[in-house]
């Protein structure tokens, strides 16, 4: 499993990156940790004439901690999430989301950036980014620019990023109340067959507010506004919760796969759904 | 596509190459530098039986390009142990029966090594979780846990006596 022939770009800077993609435009494209385009070249499935390696970008790496805003350099890996101490004491769900990504080695490799601009509904950052109302920002030709993580996506690796963009960071503001990130997959290593986060800040004996999203259950990440709708104001009782994973099971479309049919998908869904809620609210 | 230049520091030495940006690092080492330890498995980012380390990282060698080695400090099994001089993993995993084919254990023994310089004294879970990444077709895994937490128990009591 060799891949076709390419030109390798190592560029130390983000303009040298950008000055490579706006000369090859569609035959060029970035590499991160790889181990998603790498797979990817090695079937052929994508055709890189031009690969631009951002490993020697130092721009593009690090937590960044500001009061209550979080702001990750793309290049920062799964690994260096997990480790960082004080990411964990400011948005503890970010741990807990990437000890679930993939295996030990993947996560030494595999970027935040590459694991959000990828755009495969298999990813597991971009629900957690959806659920955290992150913001990811590109830079181009023509300047910088900010997208909502909820208006990101638009289908199965399609993503609002433009050809000749380059994601540089992601911000997001540090979450407060309990979290959870629940994620059923079929062994150890594997995508979701279905995963949810959830935050759910309390106030007194009720829900203040909640947040809900979901991986791998639609060709896009879902943000249910409906779950949290039916969350806020209730006292998380067993009423609430299942009025809520019903409103973010209207919210999904899983379809079938090696993974199991649309039904077994769906049952799946309501489980982890009901237990993402039920440990964020046991922790707010 | 022109080949080009390579230079890396493989168990201790520099090493340069001439590659074509689309070799895999697995195919480098094993072929041009004749360091067959780390095996191909899957081929396909999976089973482990590749990992090396680098820059401090346990990594996939069938996942990266040669190239994106340029300049990064490589460890093999090769530059773990020798035939005369086993290393402490190697002695505890023959030990305690942690292969039976061997086609894993290089990629085990490597990644272990990496797992225990973070964790120098892991539970049996964390050498679990630690080593999701590596498949064995054989053992069954459990005398690989057991190899990995009398190794960590023999190099913490081996530098407790240095002190
Ligand atoms: C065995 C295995 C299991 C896995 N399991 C999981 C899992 O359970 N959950 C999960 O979420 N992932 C999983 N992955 C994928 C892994 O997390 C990838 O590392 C991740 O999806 C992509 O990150 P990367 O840094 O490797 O990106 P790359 O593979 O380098 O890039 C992916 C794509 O994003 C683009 N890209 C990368 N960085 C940027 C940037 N800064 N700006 C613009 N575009 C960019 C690239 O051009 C490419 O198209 C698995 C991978 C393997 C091999
Ligand atoms: S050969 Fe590399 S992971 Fe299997
Ligand atoms: S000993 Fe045979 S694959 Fe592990």
């Amino acid at each position: 499993m060799i891949p076709p022939s390419f030109e390798y770009h190592r560029p130390t800077d983000v303009a040298g990156a950008l000055a490579v993609l706006a000369e090859h435009g569609d035959d060029a494209r970035v590499l991160a940790g790889g181990h998603s385009l790498i797979p990817m070249m090695k079937l052929r499935m994508a055709d890189v004439p031009h690969l631009i390696d951002l490993q020697d970008v130092a721009a593009l790496k690090g937590i960044e901690i500001a009061g209550d805003q979080i702001t990750i350099g793309a290049m920062t890996t799964q690994h260096e999430l997990i480790a960082s101490d004080a990411l964990h004491a400011a948005a503890p769900i970010i741990r807990e989301a990437a000890l679930q990504i993939a295996d030990p080695q993947v996560r030494y490799m595999g970027t935040i950036g590459g694991n959000v601009a990828n755009g495969d509904p298999g990813n597991d950052m971009p629900g957690l980014m959806q659920c955290l109302d992150a913001r990811f920002t590109l830079e181009g030709a023509d300047g910088t620019r900010t997208v909502a993580a909820r208006s990101f996506y638009e289908a199965a690796y399609m993503t609002d990023r433009d050809d000749e963009e380059i994601l540089t960071h992601i911000s997001f503001a540090a979450p407060r109340g309990g979290y959870a990130y629940e994620k059923q997959k079929r062994k150890i290593g594997d995508y979701a067959t279905a995963a949810c986060a959830a935050l759910i800040e309390r106030e007194g004996d009720k829900v203040a507010s909640a947040s809900v999203a979901m991986t791998n259950l639609s060709d896009i990440p879902v943000f249910s506004e409906a779950a949290a709708a039916a969350l806020a104001g209730s006292a998380c009782d067993d009423a609430a919760v299942k009025a809520a994973v019903a409103a973010a099971l209207e919210d999904i479309d899983p379809t079938e796969d090696n993974r199991g049919p649309v039904e077994f998908k769906m049952h799946v869904a309501g489980i982890i759904i009901s237990r993402a809620i039920q440990r964020a609210w046991s922790r707010a | 596509m022109t080949k080009q230049i390579v230079e890396m520091m493989v168990n201790g030495e520099t090493r340069e190459v001439m590659v074509e940006p689309r070799e895999l690092l697995i195919y480098v080492l094993r072929e041009q530098l004749r360091l067959t330890g780390p095996h191909v498995g899957c081929e396909t980012s999976h089973c482990g039986a590749c990992t090396v380390e680098i820059n401090g990282k346990s990594v996939k060698s069938c996942t990266m390009f040669a190239v994106q080695a340029q300049g990064a400090e490589i460890t093999t099994i090769e530059g773990l142990g020798s035939p005369d001089g086993l290393h402490v993993l190697q002695e505890s995993f023959k030990e305690h029966h942690g292969l039976q084919c061997g086609y894993c254990t290089p990629g085990m023994i490597t990644r272990a090594h990496r797992l225990l310089q973070e964790n120098p004294n892991p539970t049996e879970e964390e050498v679990r979780f630690g080593m999701a990444g590596n498949i064995c077709r054989c053992t069954g895994y459990q005398n690989i846990v057991k190899s990995i937490l009398a190794a960590a128990a023999e190099i913490n009591s081996a530098s407790e006596a240095a002190q």
